[in-house]
């Protein structure tokens, strides 16, 4: 299964404040361990919130754009993880192993994507007798 | 938080447990005492962490923990040797100090030797899977056992076995290197590769794919592609996988049957995927040499992941990958792909030369595609009265009902202006 491991936003990260080269160097470590236990499906930080936007829609579906920043820093978000882990329970050990600690206070969010296996329901009985051909089809690129 | 303990061991036991094992094998020399070991490890973590409290570095734990079972172990052991003794010794100073013992430096290799170890060629292929999803997937022998729809005993029988086997052998805990590195190197990857059909295709069962086990074997080829860098097969291999993976979604309609890859919705691709894919076979192709049949594979897939519509297809690309794959993979069904490829790029000629040319050797005799592919170049060339006897022999062979329906269908319905699908 997959997960999002999405960063809050803090003062620091939406003031633009780079992280320090220790800090960036534990990160890059971290970031290692996570590829190399081919967990890491991918990553990345985001760009403090005066630089982005907001895209309101109203009843009918107008477009009115809202430019940042935006006041709430708890409520935003800074970067985000997607990483594959075979649990809800093993995605948190890792994310236990995040190099926080940085000098200010910092949460993440670990949220489940949606996948194939969400979409059980079409799983049926009846789908047995086609494991002939698909095995074939295993062997041919052009399958599916 | 006790109660959550247990699903906490477990999940610590999937990340650590392959690092343990290979941590302690290369203390004592022995793959299989050393599971033993990390397997006591764990047993000590279910009794503890739900009274305590689960550590706060609870990998590190299983490893001391482990480890001072080795050093008893170690100290107990009649032939205690001088050398163990001051490995013992130092051991335990360094892990008093809460110094990094010496061996986590070279963690890397050890992780590849017990992956070596785990797909022996003296073990059957089984039981390399079944090792191989224990040790370094750090899957329970329950899971395996659900995984691949056989009773939790086989499993358990099948790894004892495996163990005993390993044991008798003394075979060195190293990685293999030179020549043996070559040799036993495709052992590795047809493992890791059996794993993946059998998610991605399931043998048995009701579910026809098992995303779990997918996902198990895309984290093992990860592992070994970080592992051994250099081999560009590795690569090949993940990339083949994750370009696979990558249509999981869009190969199962609504009703549940498969979609055949032509007919697939392409904006349910997993575009994650594609990209690793393609970034793994960039890494094959960039260390130049020779691809092997995993890379050639995974490039054929790339031609696919890379067009938007059916039509974008570079079938002239494919057709001379097949090429290349008859050549180092040659097989009657790889021969099958290329006429189809050939057809595709070249017109339904050339396709329908090869086709005859495969019928001629009889190796693909029975076989419905072989029929169904003829009568695909038939229907193009405008005969239409023997593209429909091909499309009614390959409704006889196939044993599918789906399938032969849409063949009789075929051989009813076929005229010149019908439209062509590979």
């Amino acid at each position: 299964m997959r997960f999002m491991v999405i960063v809050k936003a803090t003062p620091d990260s939406e003031a633009g404040v780079m992280p320090s080269t220790e800090d960036l160097a534990a990160m890059g470590d971290y970031n290692e361990e996570l590829a190399k236990a081919g967990v890491m499906l991918g990553g990345e930080g985001l760009h403090p919130s005066s630089a982005g936007a907001r895209v309101r829609f109203d009843a009918e579906g107008r477009a009115t754009v809202v430019d940042g920043p935006f006041a709430e820093t708890k409520e935003l978000i800074a970067g985000y993880w997607i990483l594959q882990a075979s649990s809800k329970d093993e995605v948190l050990e890792w994310v236990k192993k995040i190099p926080a600690g940085t000098g200010q206070p910092s949460e993440v969010e670990v949220r489940q994507v949606y996948d194939v296996e969400d979409f059980g329901d079409a799983f049926t009985p009846e789908l047995a007798e086609q494991d002939a051909r698909i095995r074939e089809q295993a062997e041919s690129q052009h399958g599916s | 938080m006790p109660g959550d303990a247990r699903h906490v061991v477990d999940a610590v036991w999937r990340m650590e447990s392959a690092r343990v094992i290979s941590g302690l094998a290369r203390m004592v020399r022995d793959v299989p005492l050393a599971e033993d070991l990390a397997q006591e490890a764990l047993v000590a973590a279910l009794e503890t962490w739900p009274r305590s409290g689960v550590p706060d570095n609870p990998g590190a734990w299983l490893m001391a923990t482990a480890r001072n079972r080795a050093i008893d172990l170690m100290r107990r052991n009649a032939r205690l040797q001088d050398k163990t003794e001051v490995m013992a010794r130092d051991l335990g100073i360094a892990m008093a100090a809460g110094m990094a013992p010496p061996w986590e430096e070279g963690i890397g290799d050890d992780l590849l030797a017990l992956v070596f170890t785990c797909c022996h060629p003296a073990l059957s292929r089984e039981a390399r899977v079944a090792l191989t999803l224990r040790m370094v997937g750090g899957l329970k022998t329950e899971e395996i056992a659900r995984a691949f729809l056989v009773e939790s005993r086989t499993v358990g029988q099948r790894i004892s076995r495996a163990k005993k086997t390993l044991s008798e052998l003394h075979a060195p805990f190293a990685v293999p290197e030179g020549d043996e590195l070559d040799e036993r190197l495709p052992g590795v990857l047809e493992v890791i590769y059996l794993i993946f059909n059998e998610g991605y295709a399931a043998t048995q069962g009701e579910q026809w794919m098992r995303p779990a086990l997918v996902e198990d074997s895309l984290r093992l080829g990860r592992v070994l592609a970080e592992l051994t860098p250099r081999e560009a097969e590795v690569h090949g291999l993940v990339a083949l996988m994750e370009l696979q993976a990558s249509r999981m979604r869009a190969r199962r309609g609504r009703d549940g049957r498969p979609v055949l890859l032509m007919d697939q919705d392409r904006s349910r691709w997993d575009l994650l995927l594609i990209g690793r894919g393609l970034r793994a076979l960039d890494r094959a192709e960039g260390l130049g040499g020779a691809l092997g049949p995993y890379a050639i594979q995974a490039a054929i897939a790339a031609c696919h992941a890379r067009a938007r519509t059916p039509e974008a297809t570079d079938w002239v690309r494919i057709a001379a990958l097949y090429d290349r794959l008859s050549e180092v993979s040659p097989s009657p069904v790889v021969e099958l792909n290329r006429a189809v490829a050939l057809g595709m790029a070249y017109g339904p000629e050339a396709g329908l030369a090869l086709v005859e040319a495969i019928e001629a050797t009889g190796a693909l005799e029975g076989y419905h595609l072989l029929p169904s592919a003829r009568g695909e170049m038939l229907e193009r060339l405008g005969r239409a009265e023997e593209a429909r006897a091909a499309f009614a022999a390959a409704a006889a062979l196939t044993e599918n009902e789906h399938e032969r329906a849409v063949l009789l269908a075929r051989a009813g319905a076929t005229s010149p202006g019908s439209r062509a699908r590979p």
